[in-house]
């Protein structure tokens, strides 16, 4: 099947149903393994044993910057080039992206009070990713607040290339201004700075996270089509009584 | 040793990780389930999809069909 045959949603249908038992399947596999690295990875000279929220709260800071930039292409997919699944990607990324930073936030914190001494600190990296969560949830309720799919898509789009302005900006936050937060420690021009006994455990769990991230998107947008079915044959129908 | 004092922390996190993992995959189960039974339920009484739009008649979208 070619890729573009999948802009037609009930080839699209077809395909996410074979895909996504075994992309389920593979999900389970990569992150049974995965939490065994993570059980079995040695605790960090400096952090101690609280290295392993490490192996949560990094690859969900990565999955809720990626699930915003998945909806930055669908964005310049429905405003560019009107492609017909370029919405429904977007719509059905958000509540995901949403979880994946809120998950983000809430094990940084626990990982910040044991070692910072602090849940929060108003610092440039924290700051951006809260405000990536907020917009989040301004983009979920933008999607609510326009009956038409179609003209809720264009308003969304619209916001999401503004917030993804906000990336680079948590990416280099840590660059630009004195922050309490890390500097980057695995992509970085030298090589990464963390051990590989620790390293691997991060990119097995970042593995299954990305999987996991795949998996639900394709269910997400499945629901999403079968809505908009639901959706136009509910107005068939009213217009029948009427 | 350190790890025992902050396993507390270590704990939350790993169950804050499970709770939204679940209710992802809780809410796309069970949106998918309700979408497939109403859409099962409008096509039972003679609704079908198709490329009809909207504000012709019942019979109409049957015939085309």
């Amino acid at each position: 099947m070619a890729l573009a045959d999948l802009a037609n949603p009930s080839r699209f249908l077809n395909f996410a149903n074979r895909a996504i038992p075994w992309l389920a399947g593979l999900t389970f596999i990569v992150f049974a393994f995965g939490i065994d690295q993570a059980i079995r990875a040695p605790d960090d000279y400096q952090q101690g044993a609280t290295v392993k929220i490490m192996f949560l709260h990094v690859p969900s800071a990565w999955l809720g910057m990626l699930a915003w930039t998945v909806m930055t292409v669908a964005a310049l997919g429905t405003l560019v080039w009107r492609h017909p699944l370029a919405d429904v990607a977007a719509k059905a990324a958000a509540p995901i992206g949403a979880a994946f930073t809120l998950l983000c936030l809430v094990t940084g914190s626990l990982w910040g009070r044991p070692e910072w001494g602090t849940y929060w600190v108003w610092d440039a990296r924290l700051t951006s990713e809260l405000v990536l969560f907020l917009l989040y949830l301004g983009v979920i309720a933008l999607w609510r607040t326009v009956d038409d799919p179609s003209r809720a898509a264009r308003a969304v789009a619209i916001l999401t290339l503004v917030g993804a302005v906000d990336l680079p900006i948590i990416k280099f936050s840590v660059d630009w201004w004195n922050t309490l937060h890390q500097g980057a420690s695995v992509f970085r021009l030298g090589g990464s700075t963390i051990d590989p006994t620790i390293l691997m455990p991060l990119f097995v769990m970042a593995a299954a996270f990305t999987l996991l991230f795949a998996t639900l998107h394709l269910a997400a947008m499945r629901n999403e089509i079968l809505r908009r079915r639901v959706r136009t044959l509910r107005l068939m129908q009213a217009s029948t009584v009427s | 040793m350190e790890g025992v004092s902050h396993i507390g922390f270590i704990a939350a996190s790993y169950a804050a990780a499970a709770t939204v993992v679940i209710a992802l995959i809780a809410w796309v189960a069970v949106d998918f389930r309700i979408l497939r039974r109403t859409l099962a339920d409008l096509e039972s009484r003679g609704m079908t999809r198709r490329s009809a739009p909207a504000g012709r008649t019942m019979e109409q979208a049957r015939e085309d069909a």
